[in-house]
């Protein structure tokens, strides 16, 4: 027996696993199969050697011994790190979440409004269906294809409530990845970090189409065309329906339409990320019209939203999936199974957000109030670029081209730095942005573009 | 998929290529099937019938039928309506809830929440919970199964499947007896092979009402050790089995002594009638901080592909009328006490606010708040069971209805079959779920002696009025 024991020491990492059972106490060889015999293809086990046994019985071992730390999210690992500075001159560009001038959150006055109507009505808390807020759907839907939209009078949307941006792309991955098997997503490169990771739990497979050029720090057009069109026929084509997140760079109105043509002629799914609808150019039509051509043109489009930025609700956790089908009844067999994919995941949605949206979006004073708030919003960020642009230009003697901050829109700028320059905007001048030279000019206030350019100009000149 | 359609265009004449490629892309997507507990409310609410009954879903009601709003967590949310917070706040309430959460399941005192040897994440109510184990139990074990009960609440199966977790079932209701099938339970727990996963309901069983003794309970834990197998216990009844947070928490506080590490899912949908804002929580029991914190980055991780994190409103409301001066008193007030200990500790908790400020107090407040507000929703939904099983009797029944009152919580297997169930709806108004399952939350002293007249009418004679039973012990 025991030399049976120590044998499976000195065997493969996956034994050894086993031996560190059997030196706490298991005695239980059976297990070794069941548990460990992947861990070398696993990514997330962590193979252990034990120098030696020690035949000492303790209480049980955990099952879940060799699992290793997640790496820290990118994003918000910023926000973190942030926190744990004391400089008084700290800045912290890193999340997408609006801040007043004075850099503090805001909560929106139609929300606060809609909150006290709801408390006064003195709804019940009870379950909504697995489709969420019936008032919610409805609203949702006609923001972003517009009430008048035939697509909606003839009942052809699919609209199911998400949790965010988040959880509706989730619900899109898996109606993927069930109907769809082996479909491809094609994702921008760069775009939001967490796309990839949702297509991966959701085990659907994905390519980049270029995006980002960084020698003109704007968009390589025909790099994404011509992968647009590589692309073997029928895979969904990720968008970013106004102001891309990182870069902030959108194609023109005849840019969306040449993509539009390109995806129709190969017969791929158009599949709209809408995280931001507002804040490129302050008008909530406007800023839908890229989805809204796709839809005129016949297409079958997929559009998730999020109300967590243009409603300040990123808490609440309030998005929406919607699949625009070319029949009532494909839209109704498509909610249908949407329902029966997240009813595992959650059973039904969370209530509140779903009623402050309905109540904002669904009464016509208060909706003319959140354009008016939103307008407002946009109108800061758009203000800061002017005055970051300003200040880079002024301040920087080499003559190179910063008209980049004002040609992106919304609330992020790729600024073109590369890591050894953002570590130098991190370590020496406590401006805390993720490592892809994003910054997010939501968190920048006037009174700080001076010192913001300051960093830049010194990080993109003086650092490798 | 694209081969199938390469092949039909192929097939096609110029003409209908053109429509076809016109055609929708979700031509294969065929309809769902119903979730079969909604479908229940679905049909109950597009009946017109003034006197129909709902025993399909088990969300709370009054004695009016009415959904329950503590009037705590009404003004609580008044306090929190667009409230300016930081998510640095928000990360600090999720993580005090979680351990009030833990405090519950495992014991204000106990050495795991002491030396924080448990991950724990707020999570989506039960089924999030449940669903981020699953998701976490194929990250981990990919070649693991997990066994369940049978029966068991129908989105389990739903849960594991879509995780793509295999599942097994082991015995667990008896249809003779109408209880629990032990020595064959036993039997499954013992052929399993070692170290497998198991899905338990500490407590209220749904859909059955069915739970082990603490004797069988004792037994359970002993083999799962002697098989070192896994428990995951999920919690979505605590306070509904007995009326008692402590006493419902039984199960789970034997598998701690005998030193299992176990994962548990709750919700407090139902205990804190706060359904639809998704608050619960998941934890596992870890070997050391260390690990705990390892554990709790991953299940995060698996999270943030989901959903991202969790709503706030449910969990500030929770938060908030632990916290909050004015909206205690009202909670003191709404709050009937029943223990004369607990009275104690309310003097002394008013009458000392700066002594106790600590987190015991917080956790005494909330197991106070929960545990008696908890006892009238128990006590009502015993008193129902006892009500319906005399009427039933009192109409001279054939039938054995003594599981009616031996089965706890909220649900009761009727024993009924589909085809009374149909029966029951069509002739009845009166909507159940196709294995017989009543949500006795939905029986009211206005209703239960109509729901007695149908149940009798339906198992006592069948609809040509010929006698379907005889009498049985």
């Amino acid at each position: 027996m025991a030399s049976s024991l120590l044998s499976l020491a000195s065997a493969s990492p996956s034994a050894s696993l086993s031996s560190h059972g059997i030196s706490k106490g298991k005695l239980n060889l059976g297990n070794t199969s069941l548990c460990f015999n992947k861990e070398k293809t696993n990514p997330f086990i962590k193979t252990k050697s034990f120098g030696r046994i020690s035949m000492v019985i303790t209480s049980n071992v955990s099952r879940f011994e060799g699992i290793t730390m997640a790496p820290p999210d990118p994003i918000l690992g910023v926000s973190e790190a942030f926190k744990a500075d004391n400089h008084e001159l700290k800045l912290n560009l890193g999340v997408g979440a609006y801040r007043t001038e004075e850099l503090q959150p805001y909560v929106l006055n139609v929300v606060k409004k809609a909150d006290k109507l709801l408390l006064e009505r003195g709804e019940n808390r009870e379950y909504l269906p697995i489709e969420g807020l019936a008032a919610f759907n409805k609203v949702t839907a006609e923001l972003l294809f517009g009430a008048d939209n035939p697509v909606i009078k003839q009942q052809r949307v699919a609209t199911v409530q998400g949790l965010s941006g988040t959880g509706s792309l989730r619900l899109a991955a898996a109606l993927i990845e069930r109907y769809f098997p082996g479909a491809k997503v094609l994702i921008s490169s760069p775009t939001w970090g967490n796309h990839k990771n949702i297509f991966n739990d959701a085990r659907v497979p994905w390519s980049e189409y270029r995006y980002y050029d960084p020698k003109t720090v704007g968009l390589d057009f025909e790099g994404m065309i011509a992968d647009i069109k590589a692309a073997p026929e029928g895979s969904f084509i990720l968008l970013h329906g106004c102001a891309h997140n990182p870069t902030g760079i959108d194609p023109t109105p005849e840019q969306w339409g040449i993509i539009a043509d390109v995806i129709q002629e190969k017969n791929h799914i158009p599949f709209f990320d809408i995280a931001y609808q507002g804040f490129a150019s302050g008008s909530l039509d406007t800023d839908a019209a890229s989805v809204r051509m796709f839809v005129a043109r016949g297409m079958e489009v997929i559009a998730a939203q999020s109300y967590s930025k243009n409603l300040g609700l990123y808490a609440e956790r309030i998005g929406a999936i919607n699949v625009v089908c070319s029949s009532p009844d494909a839209a109704s067999r498509v909610k249908s199974q949407l329902k029966r994919i997240a009813r595992p995941m959650y059973s039904n949605p969370p209530v509140h957000g779903a009623r402050i949206v309905a109540n904002v979006v669904g009464d016509p004073a208060l909706f003319k109030e959140w354009n008016v708030e939103m307008e407002m919003m946009a109108g800061r960020i758009k203000n800061v670029r002017q005055k970051l642009f300003d200040s880079l230009s002024s301040k920087d003697k080499s003559g190179k081209d910063w008209s980049f901050v004002l040609k992106q829109i919304g609330m992020f700028s790729f600024t073109g730095l590369n890591k050894a320059q953002c570590d130098n905007m991190t370590n020496k001048w406590h401006v805390y942005m993720t490592k892809d030279g994003r910054i997010s000019l939501a968190g920048l206030s006037l009174a700080k573009c001076e010192y913001l350019a300051d960093a830049i100009i010194d990080s993109y000149h003086n650092v490798g | 998929m694209m081969i199938m359609w390469r092949y039909l265009r192929r097939g096609m004449s110029t003409s209908t290529r053109v429509r076809a490629l016109r055609r929708s892309w979700w031509d294969h997507v065929t309809p769902a099937p119903k979730d079969p507990i909604n479908a229940v409310t679905e049909a109950f609410l597009a009946d017109p019938c003034p006197y129909k009954i709902n025993l399909g879903v088990g969300a709370y009601r009054d004695d009016d039928g009415k959904p329950v709003v503590l009037q705590c967590v009404r003004e609580a949310e008044g306090k929190i309506a667009a409230t300016n917070f930081l998510e640095s706040t928000c990360a600090a309430i999720s993580s005090k809830l979680v351990e009030e959460s833990a405090k519950l399941v495992y014991g204000e005192d106990s050495d795991v929440i002491k030396e924080g040897r448990f991950a724990g994440v707020q999570a989506l109510s039960g089924t999030g919970a449940c669903r981020l184990f699953a998701e976490f139990q194929r990250r981990f074990y990919p070649d693991s199964r997990i066994y369940m009960p049978d029966p068991t609440w129908s989105n389990h199966h739903n849960i594991w499947r879509d995780a793509q977790v295999p599942i097994r079932t082991f015995h667990y209701y008896h249809p003779d007896s109408k209880g629990l099938n032990f020595v064959a339970l036993m039997d499954d727990v013992k052929n399993a092979p070692n170290g497998s996963f198991f899905l338990l309901h500490p407590c209220a069983h749904n859909p059955t009402g069915v739970d082990p003794s603490d004797e069988q309970w004792q037994e359970i834990s002993s083999l799962f050790k002697v098989k070192n197998h896994f428990p995951f216990f999920d919690m979505a009844y605590q306070g509904f089995a007995s009326g008692d947070l402590e006493r419902d928490a039984r199960a789970i506080r034997i598998f701690l002594d005998d030193g299992h590490l176990i994962g548990c899912a709750q919700s407090f949908a139902k205990n804190m009638a706060l359904y639809g804002h998704r608050v619960g929580c998941l934890s596992l029991l870890c070997d050391d901080k260390i690990q705990a914190v390892a554990i709790k980055s991953q299940l995060q991780q698996i999270a943030s592909t989901i959903y991202g994190s969790p709503p706030i409103h449910g969990m500030l409301a929770v938060s908030k009328i632990l916290s909050d001066p004015d909206i205690k008193a009202i909670w003191l007030k709404e709050v009937k006490v029943y223990f004369s200990s607990f009275s104690f500790l309310f003097h002394s908790l008013f009458t000392s606010i700066f002594i106790i400020t600590c987190i015991r107090t917080i956790g005494l407040m909330h197991l106070l708040i929960i545990s008696t507000c908890y006892k009238d929703m128990a006590t009502r939904v015993q008193r129902m069971r006892a009500t319906l099983k005399e009427a039933l009797e009192k109409l001279g029944s054939p039938l054995n209805w003594q599981p009616i009152t031996n089965q706890v919580g909220m649900f009761c297997f009727s024993g009924l079959t589909p085809d009374e169930v149909d029966r029951l709806a069509k002739e009845f108004h009166v909507y159940m779920t196709y294995d017989g399952r009543i949500s006795m939350a939905g029986v009211t002293t206005k209703n239960v002696d109509y729901l007695a007249s149908a149940i009798h009418e339906v198992t006592a004679f069948d609809q040509d009025g010929k006698i379907l039973h005889t009498v049985c012990a």
